[in-house]
């Protein structure tokens, strides 16, 4: 290894990337040993065998596609109508001053404590966790939304009002992509609030899925099983983000390149 | 209202107040200025004397306090299809998500009177025309000032407008590049006839573009000098700055300007 390798590395993803695996290391280790109880903390070796065996047998997908779905479904009611509302409450004062005090309300309270009160409405199936996850994914969109239409540069709007562009063409045209910076950064909060609050919907109430599967293991003892659960979590939300990133980073090359041009 | 007598602009007793701690400030007390078809007029006077509101009022983006605007004999409440105007902020008004030809091609996309070749046969040829050519799928950003004002430009005429109206458009470039931009600016004139209404702090750009020069007074503005320019066309950017006739209109503009910041002394000195 060559001197300016050894700085990239210290510098690199790849010390963070060294770090989770020594920290595995001390679990593997520890929990051989017995210095740790070996019930509560299985070795990792175990751990990443039962991974591989339940989704060799395809029980792990089995269990991860129908939260994927409500996931996915509930968040995308929950960001496309965040944005509609968004850039309603934005651009009409009247909008903003009808339904700013009840967002304000509603959205201090933590998702999960309206479950029981959905739970009564729509039951425990599908249409209830669908429901939670579009509503804890509304709010950031909503937010975020609403301030990239405030923060529209006036002088965008009126170039485009001296070509006649006005009413909902005006929305379209110009506030959206001029605002979508704000609206990715509120979508990418909402796709990790998603993500908890579709676990939390199974642990509550379900008869399948990943949070299920992972609360249903731990209460049958197959704690491996359980951790495995929780390992596959951190890859989904992992890979969504890096997923996210990916798309916004193409949708949104146009204003890193603004902004750094404007930087200099 | 109408009359067939009436200039192709006109401004009535323009008045324009704002609300200020304590009362109302007001920017134009009554500003009268008619503007024939095909001319140059450009607009100078204090800085903070309300120029770009006038320039605003007139585009309709703005409304007035009191009086009128009259294009063509009809009143002027919001933007009219032939007015174009063009923003000193070229950096925040050209679209940064859309490349220079869809920048460009935005003038024309709203009008609903093309089709898509048509509006990108007529977009290219606008930016050949402010010499951008092989930037079509540049971003503005990735442009010095100089061109995205020629972007800024190319955008407004690609639709063919009767009335550039332009606020301080070359403020904000250095002095080699705002030559460059004025000789464009002329040269698409002669070429395209529109009408100009020009608004700048610097007296010898306004007489070197204009046929005409309106000075305003401080605020409360009105109209306090307004002469014709009459020079030779082409202008070139050193013979006609050289011209007598040149210095003498500089000399009354710069006295009037100098007497509005009670700078009166300088200008005696200077005199």
């Amino acid at each position: 290894m060559t001197d300016s390798q050894r700085v990239v590395f210290w510098r690199s993803r790849w010390l963070g990337v060294a770090f989770i695996a020594a920290i595995l290391a001390v679990w593997e280790i520890a929990s051989a040993s017995g210095m740790v109880p070996s019930l509560s903390f299985p070795r990792v070796s175990a751990i990443l065998v039962t991974w591989w065996e339940i989704l060799r047998s395809g029980e792990l997908l089995r269990e991860l596609l129908p939260s994927l779905l409500r996931m996915f479904g509930g968040y995308l009611v929950g960001a496309a109508l965040g944005v509609l509302i968004g850039l309603l409450m934005g651009s009409l004062r009247t909008v903003y001053y009808l339904l700013e005090p009840i967002t304000e309300v509603l959205r201090p309270i933590p998702s999960p404590a309206y479950i029981p009160i959905v739970i009564l409405f729509l039951g425990i199936d599908d249409e209830m966790k669908i429901f939670m996850i579009a509503f804890a994914s509304f709010f950031p969109v909503l937010l975020n939304t609403y301030s990239g239409v405030r923060a529209v540069d006036p002088v965008q709007v009126q170039t485009a009002r001296t070509f006649g562009v006005k009413g909902r063409k005006l929305l379209w045209q110009i506030v959206l992509p001029s605002a979508a910076p704000f609206i990715f950064t509120g979508m990418r909060i909402s796709l990790a609030v998603a993500l908890i609050v579709m676990v939390i919907s199974e642990m509550v109430a379900a008869s399948n899925g990943i949070g299920y599967f992972i609360l249903a293991a731990q209460r049958g003892f197959k704690i491996q099983e359980m951790y495995a659960g929780v390992f596959t979590l951190a890859v989904v939300g992992y890979s969504f983000n890096r997923l996210f990133l990916l798309i916004e980073n193409q949708v949104l090359a146009w204003h890193y390149g603004h902004t750094q041009q404007q930087r200099n | 209202m109408t009359s067939s007598t009436a200039a192709y602009l006109c401004a009535r007793g323009v008045r324009k107040a704002y609300a200020a701690p304590g009362g109302s400030t007001v920017a134009l007390s009554g500003v009268d200025v008619d503007i024939e078809r095909g001319t140059f007029v450009s607009i100078i006077g204090p800085s903070g004397c309300g120029k770009s509101t006038l320039l605003q009022i007139i585009a309709g983006l703005v409304p007035a306090s009191g009086g009128e605007i009259f294009l063509n004999g009809r009143k002027v409440e919001e933007p009219p299809p032939p007015v174009i105007y063009v923003f000193q902020q070229y950096q925040r008004s050209l679209f940064p998500w859309k490349t220079v030809q869809r920048n460009v091609a935005y003038g024309l996309e709203n009008r609903g009177a093309y089709d898509a070749a048509e509006i990108e046969r007529r977009t290219r040829e606008l930016i050949r025309l402010v010499k951008l050519s092989g930037f079509e799928n540049h971003y503005p950003w990735q442009l010095s000032g100089g061109m995205q004002q020629r972007v800024a430009i190319a955008r407004a005429l690609v639709c063919r407008p009767d009335v550039l109206l332009m606020d301080e458009p070359f403020s904000s470039v250095d002095a080699l590049t705002r030559a460059g931009l004025q000789e464009l600016l002329l040269q698409l004139w002669r070429e395209l006839k529109f009408t100009v209404v020009f608004v700048t702090h610097d007296v010898d750009e306004a007489i070197y573009l204009s046929t005409r020069v309106v000075a305003l007074s401080r605020a409360p503005a009105r109209v306090a000098v307004d002469i014709a320019i009459d020079l030779p066309h082409p202008r070139d950017q050193i013979a006609t700055r050289e011209l007598p006739r040149y210095l003498e209109y500089r000399h009354r503009l710069l006295a009037q300007l100098f007497a509005e910041e009670g700078l009166e002394s300088t200008a005696r000195a200077a005199a």
